[in-house]
């Protein structure tokens, strides 16, 4: 019976029953879409550094795994190369260009090498030394096509559009990016593939006795090593939007639920005179206040995939996955902002006194 | 019944002392048809109030049933709402949400009583409102609305139906409709119960008529 109550109070006001779920949802959005960001550029990242082929990569000294700030001399790739049972090695600068992009300097051919070479949607390899290949993600998201000269604080002409899936979505020569980043003689990773995969643990042993205060990671380790938990201040912003989330879910059911027991305050009078007490009336509220945020979670999680959507027609670098582990924990906090609202209403409408409640207009 | 002896009820708004009621003496037998009479101001409504345990008495001795409401605590003053006392209204007092037997079933459900009572059947057949049960109140006329409240206060049956103004917003047909079932109810199902009213047609519907002036009854 509170249950058919409670369902029809919220048809009794629609309007507010859903701007009540849509808050809430907007709540869960927040921290679904966060964590689906973080979960998808890294997952991404991941893919894509895998897609250089390389079975190892060594890094500067107090490197982070995901950052590019910091750089190594050039010339440590030939002594890598001269290691044994090293196939390949190749290095690479990657320069900042705005938002969360980065232009990479390759030589192409020790690239292709590695990787395997590029895909060409359009247009082909570089031919002058301001010539930029870039990803199909990259290209839709800016809207450039083979021919155009693109502004990334230098000029660059777009040479080719490429498969993405291969390190970077942005790629110059080496040279250049280096001579226009005042980066010349520096590169911030070394890609290294052994001539046998049963050589990587010796090719690792060697290059970590030869670098010992630089970074040497076999692809697989690095590549688990992309977690929000490994990415500096990205767990503590995490954080700060449940945080965020949380405040929003307990005003936005404080809120509700206050105007909703001031709006009810004769009907609580009524249910006392029939005999409901205190935990009768709390009952009622608490579950007004969990189906709200069932609705609200419902609401949000839907919410996140048109976020994903627009990301994906918008943004498209911005690669946002729908990361279903975290559903349960976002219907939690989402509970729990709500059941915190809840409470000072709700003891409101449990102290109500029967007399007054009856007698209001 | 109810036995009430030197009923003294004294309201505290702000720093002045209200005495609604100065000394009530009142016995009324199971089964019978009282009706208190007054003008606004007299007390009646705090004698319901106290009555309904929906406030407690500042002193005296009041008995339901040989339970004493004076030493009662909020939680015993609500079961008794839920298990002895049943109330009619003048504004009904339905919930508006809820269909009119939805509203009879919620005092159930307060009660706890999870299954209806077959004979309450014949209650709604009384009432003349077996057919209006799946209407919200808002489509019910007040004269059935009123009927659907006395239906929603007897079906548990309470050892006692108080009734305030319960004609007060009807037309004086509706009224008469109501007057006469809560007459049979107290004939036909020996329902005990107390109505205020200060109309005098009305209380002349009742057993006894005892009237309130100043918070006694004289």
């Amino acid at each position: 019976m509170i249950n058919r109550l409670v369902l029809e109070n919220f048809k009794h006001r629609p309007v507010r029953t859903l701007l009540t779920a849509l808050a809430i949802g907007i709540q869960v959005t927040l921290i679904l879409t966060l964590v689906g960001l973080s979960f998808g550029m890294l997952n991404d990242i991941a893919k894509r550094t895998e897609g250089t082929g390389a079975d190892l990569v060594v890094l500067p000294p107090d490197a982070s795994i995901i950052g590019f700030s910091q750089t190594m001399a050039e010339g440590i790739v030939s002594k890598v190369r001269e290691l044994p049972h090293v196939a390949l090695a190749t290095g690479i600068l990657m320069q900042p260009i705005g938002g969360i992009n980065y232009i990479t300097g390759i030589h192409l051919n020790e690239f292709t090498q590695m990787s395997g070479g590029f895909e060409y949607l359009a247009g082909g390899p570089f031919q002058q030394p301001d010539d930029m290949i870039v990803d199909e993600v990259y290209a839709r998201g800016a809207k450039i096509h083979v021919g155009d000269t693109v502004n990334l604080g230098k000029p660059w002409h777009v040479c080719g559009i490429v498969v993405p899936g291969k390190l970077s979505r942005t790629f110059a020569e080496l040279k250049t990016v280096q001579e226009r980043y005042s980066a010349t003689g520096q590169i911030s990773r070394i890609y290294v593939k052994a001539d046998n995969p049963a050589n990587i643990p010796a090719i690792q042993s060697e290059l970590q006795q030869k670098l010992p205060t630089y970074g040497v990671y076999r692809m697989e380790e690095l590549v688990s090593l992309m977690s929000v938990n490994n990415v500096p201040m990205l767990r503590q912003f995490t954080d700060v939007i449940i945080g965020v989330g949380l405040v929003i879910g307990f005003l936005v059911v404080f809120l509700s639920l206050y105007t909703a027991v001031l709006e009810r305050t004769r009907e609580i009078g009524i249910l006392k005179a029939l005999g409901a007490g205190p935990g009768y009336i709390l009952d009622i509220l608490m579950r007004e206040t969990i189906l709200l945020s069932v609705f609200g979670t419902i609401t949000g999680i839907l919410m996140s995939y048109g976020v994903r959507a627009l990301l994906s027609a918008f943004v498209p670098s911005f690669t946002m996955e729908i990361v279903y582990s975290w559903w349960p924990f976002a219907a939690i906090l989402a509970a729990i902002g709500s059941l915190i609202g809840a409470i000072y209403p709700g003891l409101k409408a449990a102290r109500q006194d029967a007399i007054e409640a009856l007698s209001y207009d | 019944m109810i036995e009430i002896r030197d009923l003294k009820k004294t309201y505290h708004v702000g720093d002045v002392d209200v005495h609604a009621l100065r000394g009530v003496n009142l016995s009324v037998e199971r089964g019978e048809f009282l009706c208190v009479a007054g003008p606004s101001g007299s007390g009646k409504s705090t004698l319901f109030h106290i009555l309904g345990g929906l406030t407690p008495p500042t002193s005296g001795e009041i008995r339901i049933e040989g339970r004493d409401l004076l030493k009662m605590t909020d939680a015993e003053r609500t079961n008794l709402r839920k298990t002895t006392v049943g109330f009619v209204f003048q504004k009904y007092n339905l919930l508006p949400t809820l269909t009119a037997q939805e509203n009879i079933d919620i005092a159930r459900d307060i009660a706890g009583r999870r299954q209806a009572d077959p004979h309450f059947s014949e209650v709604l057949s009384l009432l003349g409102i077996a057919g209006r049960l799946r209407h919200k109140p808002r489509a019910l006329s007040g004269g059935e609305q009123q009927r659907v409240a006395i239906a929603r206060a007897i079906v548990n049956r309470p050892a006692l139906l108080l009734a305030d103004e319960p004609t007060g917003n009807l037309d004086s047909e509706n009224s008469r409709i109501v007057l006469d079932l809560l007459r049979r109810l107290n004939h036909e199902f020996h329902q005990t119960i107390l109505m205020i009213t200060h109309d005098p047609e009305a209380a002349a519907y009742g057993d006894r008529i005892v009237r309130m002036k100043d918070g006694r009854i004289y």
